[in-house]
Parts: structure tokens; sequence; C-alpha cells
């Protein structure tokens, strides 16, 4: 690791401040950039945290929206969540081991955007609205693909609003060396319909199955889904599983969800 | 009843109390004044020529004492291997040069070609990353079949060749084998791959080397499991320094599993360096450098044909394997694929006939040498699988047609050259289908199907061979070492112990296990022995842990010393009681004449030989102290039945290990729960290799599962509860404490029981599979059952 200074201001503005100093980087949990600049992939000059931001640290439901402080880690979603918003409780309390959920925050995450990680994937499915220093940002635009989002430089992700679906399941199939997401689906039932959003399968990372968005919406059913299959084109394949074996998770996680929730 | 704490006993594990509270002594722990720190820049490429090295700014950085290379090594020993194969042709294996540091090539990924030392660790990395080495790319050798080709790219171009040897065993029964096979009423064949492993002991490796001027003394503390054959091999053959000069301390050290056996040229280097630069270097290994330096394991690709008769009996067996040896010759590696793998293929069968090929390759990739069962698993794998298939395809029940081929007469002789003193296969196999419930195993089926799940049973009958033995027969064999053990005795006046074993000691509980059978044999408490090992300062000459040998070999060594110890005491306590030494009787801490109530205590004798005023001086000397050399006449046999039990999830692959269950025989047994962790372990590992582990090139020679991102390693929750038992022991009847060994047992066992399981259940589920590749992932699972279909009911 680089020498590098590190700054933990108390507020957004100060945090906005601090971040536009020349190479400056947001620091949360540091789950996904400690271990970049141990080997030496990432070598930021100043570490700004955002931990220690009060505004950027809770759970709470508001009426039909439940709403996630940028900075609270997965443990806290966890514990927090599971009234409110069971099914994104359980999606955080399944993020890698006890040390991880315990550092890691929902602003890294999807800042991150790791085509494999599990938020993403209920973001997305929740239809969930990004609000950052300077603006809200819709799920649908926030995603870009692979380690691409719309976030700007310096841009903090301070809080998620999760409009609560009627009902919603996260299915994970885990990559066995890593235990992130080999391919896993996010289902959630909304008033106005279905929505589906499939990780850890695409090259183009977080996505909506339209098709079984349609179909569900029409009949919220298992059957719903018969013939519907994901496109093996564009998956992701590598030691762990080719593309034809993603897109097959991709239905059978699709299925399992809503088999659950009905 | 096994006395308190004595033989048989399950005391808790002494040494875990510093393990598990943080006080334990690993080689990192040690810092030694004024230490200073060597980082190694590593090649990125498989093949390559080093066109040049720049280190001019690199070595002008803050805190850089020193950048060597391959030109500081002029004059210097390469890395040497410890054994030596003769081919088929009478012709001895192709042994390549093994540099310390890359010289003019690069072989693998991860091939050192310079170090720098610097005053701190992040200087010296600093310092690294400005080195600039110009390599031209080279076309990478990754497959072994291609590497043997005519026109095929040369890892080592002096050589002429990429074979390294091509060994058939016995050659003799070469014909006799072909022509069974031509003529038999069934032959069953299978081709495999016994997977590629990376060891993964928690404790990476570490080497800090300190010299001293005055005495021109080297000391190297480094993670070995076998500091003696570390002095030998780096003193004598690497840097030259007389062994007396050169202390070699293995402290405490945190799992091995065969990969710290071999000397590293890490090792070489801190040693080399702290002499020419006057200040101890320390290097520690960082996780990712361990995937691309430790020595990995297994990788065969091997063709198995089993004949049979029309009753099922095995007529003769044969088999071509490919071993992978890497880049180099690490430092046993020629002797796993051969002496440790082809002697085995008889397995626990009365099989006549047997012929054994394999060619050895080098490759571009990272040595291969011993891992955990080194060349049993290799062949325990192949053969259960085997049999297995050839079960289903004559319709025979898997348990019934080993029950017909097993060995029941012993001493038996193999084809294979090895003799197996003891052992009992129907009665572990009996125990293993009556712990696991194998008559209820239809009716579990039938309510997984019911769930949608395919359930499978599998079944192994291992045999292995601990404690590779006598040292003259592996001297014919090709050994450059000798396998016997030492302990020295040294009790002190006032009656405690303190055993100096040859044996090492990282992880399997010896400073317990070897304190009862010192502490049982004298009838003193346990607690009065200690267990030292691990520094050849303090030690005699000993070979180390690996091969399941301690107790069979390095614990009959303690009790040859304990012997004399025993016998010289028994002078002393003649002496003191004015009886005939012949008539005294050693039970529970107290010497006794025969038939009297009159005895001494142990420690009047004790003291009465370092204090002796009354003592037969003319006859004896004072003192008790006594060392012993064991060299085994055999090998020890352990042998047992493993039973698993998977169900497999049909729209995703998944299998999930529902119970395991295992039948040893181990012989006598000391600290049974001791032995229990030991077996636990294994299977852990042979579960690991099965269904998760992978080390995966690709055709350049990148080694893509170069983390744990993408090397699965087992984690406690994957595996069931085991079921163990080790009760059906048959000693062993050529060492003083009738034990076999049991360290490998699991790993050796399990692989082919975990994917005989899988392929049961889904040829159950209608899916025609015969074999599947490990690690018995869910998506080559998956991808089995897409290629098979569903058989039409
Ligand atoms: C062993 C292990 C297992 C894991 N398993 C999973 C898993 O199963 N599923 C899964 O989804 N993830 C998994 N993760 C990743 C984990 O969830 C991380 O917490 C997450 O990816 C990053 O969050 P963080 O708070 O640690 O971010 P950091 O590492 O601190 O930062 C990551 C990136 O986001 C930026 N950033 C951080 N916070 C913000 C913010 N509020 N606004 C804007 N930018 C910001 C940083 O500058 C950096 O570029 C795992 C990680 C590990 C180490």
């Amino acid at each position: 690791m680089h020498d590098f200074d590190f700054v933990r201001p108390q507020t957004v503005s100060d945090a906005v401040r601090a971040l536009a100093t020349p190479d400056a980087q947001a620091l949360s949990g540091g789950q996904t950039l400690l271990p970049a600049m141990k080997v030496r992939l990432a070598a930021p000059a100043v570490l700004v945290s955002l931990m220690h931001i009060p505004d950027m640290v809770f759970v709470r439901a508001d009426g039909d929206v439940l709403r996630v402080g940028g900075a609270t880690t997965h443990a806290q979603v966890a514990r927090e969540a599971a009234g409110a918003y069971p099914a994104l409780a359980s999606l955080a309390a399944r993020i890698g081991d006890p040390a991880v959920r315990s550092r890691g925050t929902i602003g890294g995450s999807l800042a991150n955007n790791d085509p494999s990680a599990c938020y993403p994937a209920g973001v997305l499915a929740s239809n969930a609205t990004i609000v950052t220093d300077r603006r809200e940002i819709g799920a649908d635009d926030f995603f870009q693909g692979m380690f691409t989002t719309a976030l700007e430089e310096g841009e903090i992700v301070v809080e998620v609003r999760f409009p609560i679906p009627d009902a919603a399941r996260y299915e994970k199939f885990i990559q066995p060396a890593s235990r992130f997401p080999l391919t896993a689906a996010f289902v959630a039932r909304h008033s106005g319909g279905a929505r589906v959003a499939i990780t850890g399968a695409s090259e183009s990372g977080v996505f909506r199955w339209h098709e079984a968005e349609v179909a569900l919406t029409s009949d919220f059913a298992v059957q719903a889904l018969d013939g519907l299959a994901v496109d093996a084109d564009g998956m992701i394949a590598d030691l762990h599983g080719s593309s034809a074996y993603r897109a097959h998770l991709a239905g059978v996680m699709t299925r399992r969800a809503v088999a659950a929730i009905v | 009843m096994p006395k308190d704490g004595g033989i048989g006993d399950s005391p808790k594990r002494r040494e875990d109390v510093r393990f598990l509270t943080g006080t334990g002594r690993y080689s990192d722990d040690i810092n030694i004044y004024n230490q200073v720190y060597a980082y190694f820049v590593r090649s990125d490429v498989a093949h390559g020529r080093i066109a040049g090295i720049d280190a001019e700014a690199a070595a002008a950085m803050p805190g850089v004492l020193r950048i060597f290379t391959a030109r500081d090594f002029e004059g210097v020993g390469g890395i040497p291997c410890g054994w030596q194969i003769t081919s088929r042709d009478g012709s001895v294996m192709n042994e390549p040069k093994h540099p310390v540091l890359a010289d003019g090539k690069v072989r693998h990924v991860g091939d050192p070609i310079a170090v720098v030392v610097a005053e701190t660790l992040a200087q010296a990395r600093d310092a690294a990353e400005a080195v600039v080495i110009d390599i031209e790319d080279l076309p990478a050798i990754m497959d072994m079949r291609a590497a043997l080709t005519p026109d095929a790219p040369l890892v080592h171009e002096d050589m002429g060749t990429n074979l390294c040897y091509d060994w058939g065993f016995v050659e003799d029964n070469r014909q006799a084998v072909d022509d069974a096979i031509a003529h038999a009423h069934h032959v069953t064949t299978l081709e495999l791959r016994n997977n590629r492993l990376v060891a993964n002991p928690m404790e990476p490796r570490v080497a800090l080397a300190e010299w001293n001027a005055a005495a021109d003394e080297y000391t190297l503390y480094t993670t070995s499991q076998n500091p003696h054959v570390i002095r030998l091999l780096m003193g004598a053959f690497v840097l030259g320094i007389p062994e007396h000069k050169l202390r070699v301390v293995a402290p405490d050290v945190g799992g091995g599993f065969g990969s710290k056996i071999f000397h590293y040229a890490e090792e070489a280097f801190c040693t080399f360096a702290a002499k020419a630069l006057r200040r101890p270097v320390k290097w520690v290994s960082s996780r990712s450098e361990a995937f691309m330096s430790d020595a990995h394991g297994r990788d065969h690709v091997t063709k198995i044909e089993l004949a049979l008769d029309e009753n099922g009996k095995f007529l003769a067996l044969r088999t071509e394997t490919l071993a992978n040896m890497g880049a180099y010759l690490s430092t046993f590696a020629p002797s796993i694929p051969t002496w440790l793998h082809g002697t085995l293929m008889a397995g626990n069968y009365t099989t006549p006939l047997i012929y054994v090929n394999v060619k050895a390759v080098f490759t571009n990739t990272v040595p291969v040498d011993a891992y955990r069962g080194a060349g049993r698993p290799e062949a325990t794998y192949q053969l259960e699988r085997v049999v297995d298939k050839a079960a289903r395809e004559m319709g025979i029940d898997p348990v019934d047609l080993r029950r017909r081929n097993f060995i029941t007469e012993f001493p038996y002789a193999t084809p294979v050259a090895v003799e197996y003193d003891t052992g009992d296969y129907h009665a572990t196999m009996d125990k293993l289908l009556a712990l696991s419930d194998h008559a209820g195993f239809e009716a579990r089926a039938e309510e997984s199907r019911r769930r949608g799940m395919l359930r499978g049973f599998g079944i192994a009958h291992y045999i292995e061979a601990c404690g590779i033995a006598p040292s003259n027969l592996v001297g014919q064999l090709g050994a450059r070492a000798g396998l016997y053990e030492s302990a020295t005795v040294r009790v002190n006046a006032t009656g405690s112990i303190s055993v100096m074993t040859g044996s090492h000691s990282h992880g399997q509980g010896h400073e317990t296990t070897f304190a009862q059978v010192v502490g049982d044999m004298i009838g003193i408490d346990p607690a009065q022995v200690d267990i030292i090992h691990g520094d050849t300062a303090r030690t005699p000459m000993g070979m180390g842990t690996y091969g399941s040998r301690s107790i069979a070999v390095g614990g009959s060594a303690m009790v040859r010393a304990t012997e004399k110890i025993i016998a010289k005491a028994k002078k002393i306590a003649a002496h003191l009681m004015e009886a005939s030494e012949h008539d005294i009787e050693l039970k529970d801490g107290r010497f006794t004449i025969a038939g009297t109530d009159r005895s001494v205590a142990w420690g009047d004798v004790t003291l009465a030989a370092y204090v002796p005023h009354n003592y037969p001086l003319e006859e004896i000397e004072p003192g008790l102290e006594e060392t012993a050399f064991y060299d085994p006449a055999n090998f020890t046999y352990p042998s047992g039945a493993y039973g698993c039990e998977v169900e497999v999830d049909p729209q995703t692959g998944k299998v999930t290990v529902l119970s395991f269950t295992a039948a040893d025989d181990f012989g006598n047994v000391i600290n049974p729960m001791i032995v229990e962790g030991q077996v636990h372990g294994g299977l852990a590992q042979g579960f690991g290799q099965a269904m998760m582990e992978n080390c995966a090139y690709d055709a350049d020679g990148q080694l893509i599962s170069a983390s744990y991102m993408d090397y699965a390693m087992p984690r406690a929750a994957d595996l069931p509860m085991f079921t163990v038992d080790s009760t059906c022991a048959t000693p062993c009847t050529h060492n003083p404490l009738g034990v076999k060994g049991c360290g490998e047992a699991g790993a050796i066992g399990s692989p082919p029981a975990f994917v005989n399981a899988v392929i049961d259940a889904l040829q159950r589920g209608g899916h025609d599979v015969t074999h599947i590749d490990m690690p018995l992932t869910p998506d080559r699972v998956w991808e089995a059952m897409q290629e098979r279909g569903v058989r039409d009911a």
C-alpha cells in the first residue's frame, strides 16, 4: 500500500469538499477499495471516509418507502430492514461473511457496481432512487455496465430510497470461491407490475429481464415463465460457469424467487 | 482401559493452548535486530527470454541496500532434486538446472527474477516496482500431450525434450498385462484428470536468515516440515555451507500439507544475502505469492483399463499417466507419480497383473510436488473410480464387486513390489455399511426423489503406504536421502523428560501424542514429558514429517530410545536396591524387585544417575540420555472404507454432501481424538479436491485461480458432520507400537467416494453420465447432465 492521507468529515458537504482535492477517493467499508490498494491497483492520495457522517448512516421506513443511508453497513440493513422490507434485509444478510457485512456499505457496493454484486439487483428490481450529494438518479439510469455507474467524479451516494414492493425475493446462487453471486435474481411484485433484476450473469452488469417482467405482470406465477429463457449471448463465461450455464441459472433463480413469493 | 493420559487415551492437545491464545511463535513472529526485507520480483509471463534487467533507478531508491539477480548467483549451486527416476530404457531422468533466480529465461508465472533488499518492506516493494525487466515472450507450454510432440517448444532447451522420464512398472509385467487385457471377458476403461491443487496452509512461507560474522555461522528460520533436510540440501548442494555452521529452525509452523517439505529458492536467497549484506534478511510470502511459488499438487492425466472375468474377478490393470512436473523439479517431485503412486495400484485387491506407465512432463507452470497423500490419492482415485465404473457396466453391486476381489490373506505380496503386512478389508467395509445405514439408503433416495432431488451413495476402499522405508530400499529406488527417524530422550535429574525428535509437528499434535507414549512407557504423568522439535541445533538429524510417517517412524525411534533409558534405569535401580537387574520391573513409575514389595521411585533413579554417589560407576556411565535412529523394515499400510451420500439439485447441478462415513484401520491408535481430527482434516481436503478446488491456467500460462476469489477452499459449512471410526484395527506387525499413520488417509480415500456418489445420483436420476472430472462444481455437473440427457425410462 502506498502512503495516503486520511480525512474523516462529519458532514456530506465537508466530504464533497475533501473529495475535490487531487487524487482523493471516497472510502466506506473498504471491502473493495482496501484490497485493491494492498495489491497496488489503486493508489489514492487522500482517502475520505464516509463512515462518520451521521446523515449517511440510517435505515428508516417512511410510509411505503425504505430509506437507507449511503454509508449504512450490510449488517445494519440486515437487522433494521427486516420488518419493513424483508427481501432486502435478506439480501444484505447474505453478502459475504460477518466481517464483510460489518464493514461494507450500500453506497460502496452501488458505486463499485461489481457485475456480481448483490445490491444492484435489489436496487434495480425495487426501482429505487439513488440520492447523491447533487441529484437523484433512478435505478434504471444508474447502472451503466460492469463497474460503471452514472456517478460523476467525486459524487457521493448519500441515500437510497426503495419503494417497498408488495412482495419480493432474492435468490442467490453463489460462485463457490468468492461466494459472490454466480447468478442471482431479485424479483419484486409492485402494484404497478413485476420487476426482475439479474446480477452476476451479464457482461454488462446487472440487468432487467424484461420478458419475464411482462409475463409476471400479467400473471404472477411460475408457469407464466414457461418457455422463457435468458439469452446466453453476452453472459459471462469463466472458470466457474459458461454463459449458457449462467443464462440457465438466471431462469432457475427467477422461477425460485417467484415460487417463494406466491 | 488406557492409562490416564497414556496410550489410547484422548487428552486435549497441549499445543492448542498457545495456538488458540495467540501465543504461538511462528517464523514471522521472529524479528532480529537490524533485519532488512527482501521482496521478490517475479515473472508475470509463463515463458520468455530475459532480454534485460534494468535495476539502476530502483537501486538508488530510498532504503535499498542491493538488488540481486542471477548474476549474483554465479558459482552458487541450483536448487537440488532429491529423487532420481530411471526410465524404461534404463536412462536416468532429465534433470534441468534450477537456479535460485531465473537465469536467461523465465519458465512460469511467479518465477523469481530479481530480489530487492531494503530497510523496510515498503521500500523494497516500491523499488521492486521500479525494476524494469525486458522479457521476450516465448510460447507457453501448457498441455502435457502437446509438450511431448516432436516440434513442441521446450521449457529447457538444453535437454532437447519436455519429457522428464518415461517410467514403466513393473516393466517385466508389461506383455502379460497386455495379453490379459486383450483376451479378457470385460475391460472397463476410464480417462480422467487428477486436478491440480494449491496446498494453501494457513501460514504462508517465511524465511529469515542471519549470519554471525565472528563465528561464520548461519541461522535460518523457515516454515519447514523438515529442518534437517533443508540444512542438508541448502548447505551441501546450494550454498556450500558446512552443516556445523548452519542452523535451521522451523518453529511453530501453521500447516504444510506437503508444500513445506521442499527446499525453496527464497530460503537459499535469504541465507546467501544475509552474509552478502551482513544484515539479517527476512522474506514473508504474501498469499498471492504463495499461489505462484508454493509447489502445487497432483495434476495427472490418466487412462486406466481394468480387465475382469465373467465373475467380476480382476485379471489385469493397465494405466498410462502423464504427470505434470511444472517448470522445474521440486525436491521430491519425481518420486510422487512413481514410487508413491505405482506401488499402490493394487489397492485392496488381488489383481494379479498390473502395469503402470508414467511419463513426467515439464510445462510452464509452478513445480508440482507432494501434497497430502502424494501419489496415493492419484492411485486410489483411478482405481476406485474404475472399479465403480466396472461394477456399473457389469451390473454387479459396487460393494459386492470390491468384496469379490479383496485381499484376505496377509502378508500379501502385490504385483507392484510391496508387501502388505496386515489388514481386514471386509471388516472396514462391514463397519462402513453399518455406520452409514447403507440398508436404509433406498428409502432415503425415494424421499429425495419426492423433493425433486437426486440422491446417490458412493463408496471407496483405499490402501495407503506410510512411513516410506527402509532406507536401503529407497536408495535403490532413486532417493537421495535416508528415510529413518531419530529421537533423543533426555531424562533430567528430577525425573522430567525432554524428548528431542527428528519429526516435525506443524499442526499434527506431536507434543501431546509423543508425550503420551513416553509417559505411558515409564508410567509417569505425560505432563513430565516435553517434546522438542524443529531445530537442527537441538534435535538429532531427522527427516521430518510428511507421508504420515511421524508416529510410525518418529514414534518408533522414540520408543527405542525410551527402551534404552528404561534398560539403563533398571540397572541403576538394581544397584540402589542391591538386586539383579533382571528382577527389576517398571510399573507406574516405580522400579520393583519382582515378587517383593521393595521398590524405588523413578525420581530416585534419575537423581542417582546425575548425582552418582551410590552408583555402579564401573559398569555404567552417569547420566540418563539416549538416542535412537529407527529405520523401518517396511511401509505401514493403513486402509479403510469410505462412503458418502450426496444430493444433486438437477436444476442447478449443485451437490450437497449429506453424510460421510469413514471406517479406518490405522492399527493401534495413541490418541483417538487427535486421529479423528486428522481424518476430519483429510476428508475436508479430499472434499476440496473432489468438489471445489481447481488450480487453473489459461492457454498463455496465466494462473487464473490465483486468489481466493477464484480458488475455492472448502469451509466448515460446506461439509456434513463426519462419522469416523478407527476400531477395525489390525496392528502393524513390524514397528514397536503397532501403529500405521493417519494423516493423509482422509485426503486419499475420500475423493473417489464423493465422485462415485455424484455419478450414482445422476445415474439413478436417469442421466447416462459415467464420469465428470474433479472438481465437481455445479456448472460441471449441470453441463454433464445436459450433454448426456435423460435416459428413456
Ligand atoms: C470476502 C468478500 C466477500 C464479499 N461478498 C460479497 C457478496 O456476496 N455480494 C456483494 O454484493 N458484495 C460482496 N462483497 C463486496 C462488499 O459488499 C463490499 O462491501 C462492497 O462491494 C463495497 O462496499 P464498501 O463500503 O466496502 O466500499 P469501499 O471498498 O470503501 O469502496 C468501494 C468503491 O466505492 C466508492 N465509494 C464508497 N462509498 C461510496 C459512496 N457512498 N458514494 C460514492 N462512492 C463510494 C469508493 O471510492 C470505491 O471506489 C464482498 C467483499 C469481500 C471482501
